[in-house]
């Protein structure tokens, strides 16, 4: 019988903050989306304040002065390298690990003594609490669907308050009781559209689902609801997803803080994205065969008047050069640019991605000078990987980043910057 | 004689086909054609100041330091800490701690009931920890480093 793990950490962001900041023990904190926006993670006390996710962070301004909420702009280079740290300790483990977001990861323990999981559970729980001050909930179960209830049930101590949860071992008359008592929307990949159309279907529970007719679910929603309902009855159709798959398009697009209403500042953030989208394309070393720019003003600023436009170029030869790629960037970004606009966003995006390795040369290109262009662009990431992201830059980026997102609360890189690091008195 | 090519300014310089072989630089290394290296058979890995202050990696962390209440111990403002969350806490170690909010570098004396975290400056008593006080041992001190010049 197969068997997974999932493990996830406790309020992820909000822990992170918190490891390092002795001022925020026991405070409620929360940390908020880009440009500062919405609430996107919260400390145990502030979920016990009943502050949902998702509200605007304006919205509670009231409650956060009564209860003292510290509030934190989202610290994606602090977060990102505990993440890494997380999966790296959950690698001593298992050799069958699935990275499944920044907080979660599928392990593969089939094989490992039936009768000892939830004590293995409770040694990797321990483990990364001792090495990185972080919390994790561990669910066990027979497959990837009933793995992550598992791990819900052990987050809100529905089976239990040892932060693992076994359905293996749980008696099935238990499981059943227990299942009958979430609510189906719990369910891997059940939405809410899902939920009104099971809801419609008087499915409400996740026990009710998985004893619906696996037949009538494929035929009345879709195979995908189908191989769920199977999943819950314990029969595994998921594997682990050892490698992320490569991805077929780069995004790369943000808000900026503040509106922007010149080229020059639109022409520089343009080739920031593109340099960053480049040095991901270059991380799974692929080429683009297309680039896509798009600008837009603030749709929810009715009095303004409003504009947004995308055009994508393909291009002549695949390339992973920010050079060429900021060069065909500008141009797109000069044909869609109308001046007296308050432009709020811009993005770009690669695409018709392949493996570098299949480059087919165009009549033009010189093979000596993709040689080069290689090897300048292998030794920009090294330094960028090295000495902080945009250290070295192609010039379009510019130096003034008035356009940058706004993250005011922004806590110090207490991992990744030597000037952020975490001061100890001695006194 | 040798045989001179097309010169642009100061000339090209062609040698005559059986001149003899030099060993040249290349990447900084001289490799030659001729025998091995007596060296090649003794090749190290550099020394990487990481493997001589870090165990353990993924648990490791830096923490740069103020005042002078550790100098006894040999740690100075200014030194940056590394700081080895995995090790368990002992008495006698040196350690980060958490206490009334604040992040401090101390030696723990845990001996006969009393938790104390101590300092190594006469200057300063020991703070000593009560039940009604929390304290967070965050990690143990397991070295320290300093650049000098900027």
């Amino acid at each position: 019988m197969p068997v997974f793990a999932l493990v996830d950490c406790n309020n992820f962001y909000a822990s992170c903050e918190k490891l390092f900041d002795p001022t925020l023990t026991h405070k409620p904190v929360v940390v908020l989306s880009n440009n500062d926006g919405c609430v996107v993670a919260r400390s145990a006390e502030v979920k016990a304040l009943g502050i949902p996710m998702g509200v605007p962070w304006f919205k509670i301004q009231d409650l956060a002065r009564q209860h003292g909420i510290v509030a934190f702009s989202s610290n994606y280079g602090l977060y990102a390298d505990m993440s890494n740290r997380v999966v790296e300790v959950l690698g001593q483990f298992t050799p069958d690990l699935e990275v499944y977001s920044i907080d979660e990861s599928f392990l593969d323990l089939s094989g490992f003594d039936p009768a000892g999981l939830e004590a293995y559970g409770q040694v990797i729980r321990q483990r990364v609490a001792d090495w990185l001050g972080l919390a994790v909930c561990v669910g066990i179960a027979p497959t990837k669907t009933l793995a992550k209830l598992a791990n819900h049930c052990a987050k809100k101590n529905l089976a239990g308050r040892t932060g693992v949860c076994d359905f293996t071992t749980l008696d099935p008359e238990a499981l059943t009781g227990l299942l009958d008592s979430i609510p189906v929307n719990e369910v891997w990949g059940v939405g809410s559209k899902l939920t009104r159309r099971l809801a419609a279907m008087g499915i409400h529970s996740v026990r009710q689902l998985r004893d619906a007719d696996a037949e009538t679910i494929h035929q009345r929603i879709s195979v995908v609801s189908e191989r769920t309902v199977r999943e819950l009855r314990g029969m595994s159709c998921l594997d682990l997803e050892a490698m992320a798959p490569d991805r077929q398009q780069i995004m790369c697009s943000r808000s900026f803080g503040r509106y922007v209403y010149r080229l020059k500042e639109l022409e520089e953030s343009v080739a920031a994205y593109i340099g960053r989208a480049a040095e991901k394309l270059r991380g799974q070393d692929s080429l683009a065969g297309a680039l896509m720019v798009h600008i837009r003003t603030n749709p929810f600023s009715e009095s303004e008047p409003q504009y947004q436009k995308a055009m994508t170029v393909a291009l002549p030869e695949a390339t992973a050069d920010t050079r060429v790629l900021v060069g065909w960037g500008l141009r797109l970004l000069r044909r869609i640019y109308r001046p007296g606009y308050a432009y709020q966003k811009a993005g770009v995006m690669l695409s018709e991605l392949r493996p570098s390795a299949l480059q087919q040369a165009s009549l033009f290109s010189g093979q000596e000078d993709a040689g080069r262009a290689a090897r300048l662009m292998a030794a920009m990431d090294s330094l960028n990987h090295r000495y902080g992201r945009g250290t070295l830059r192609v010039a379009a980026e510019g130096v003034s980043t008035r356009w940058r997102m706004k993250r005011e609360r922004l806590s110090p890189g207490y991992t990744t910057d030597w000037a952020g690091l975490p001061v100890v008195l001695a006194r | 004689m040798l045989d001179a090519g097309p010169c642009p300014g100061n000339g090209v310089f062609i040698p005559l086909p059986d001149a003899p072989r030099l060993a040249l630089p290349l990447d900084g290394v001289k490799v030659s054609a001729g025998f091995p290296s007596p060296a090649a058979d003794y090749e190290d890995k550099r020394l990487d100041i990481n493997d001589y202050l870090i165990r353990n990696p993924v648990s490791t962390f830096f923490f740069p330091v103020e005042g002078d209440s550790m100098e006894g111990a040999e740690i100075f403002a200014g030194d940056i800490l590394v700081v080895d969350k995995s090790i368990p806490p002992q008495h006698g170690h040196i350690v980060v701690a958490f206490v009334n909010g604040e992040r401090l570098v101390k030696r723990l004396h845990h001996r006969h009931g009393r938790v104390a975290l101590l300092a190594e400056n006469p200057k300063y008593a020991a703070l000593e920890i009560s039940e009604a006080m929390e304290l967070i041992i965050w990690g143990v001190v397991v070295g320290k480093f300093k650049r000098l010049a900027p």
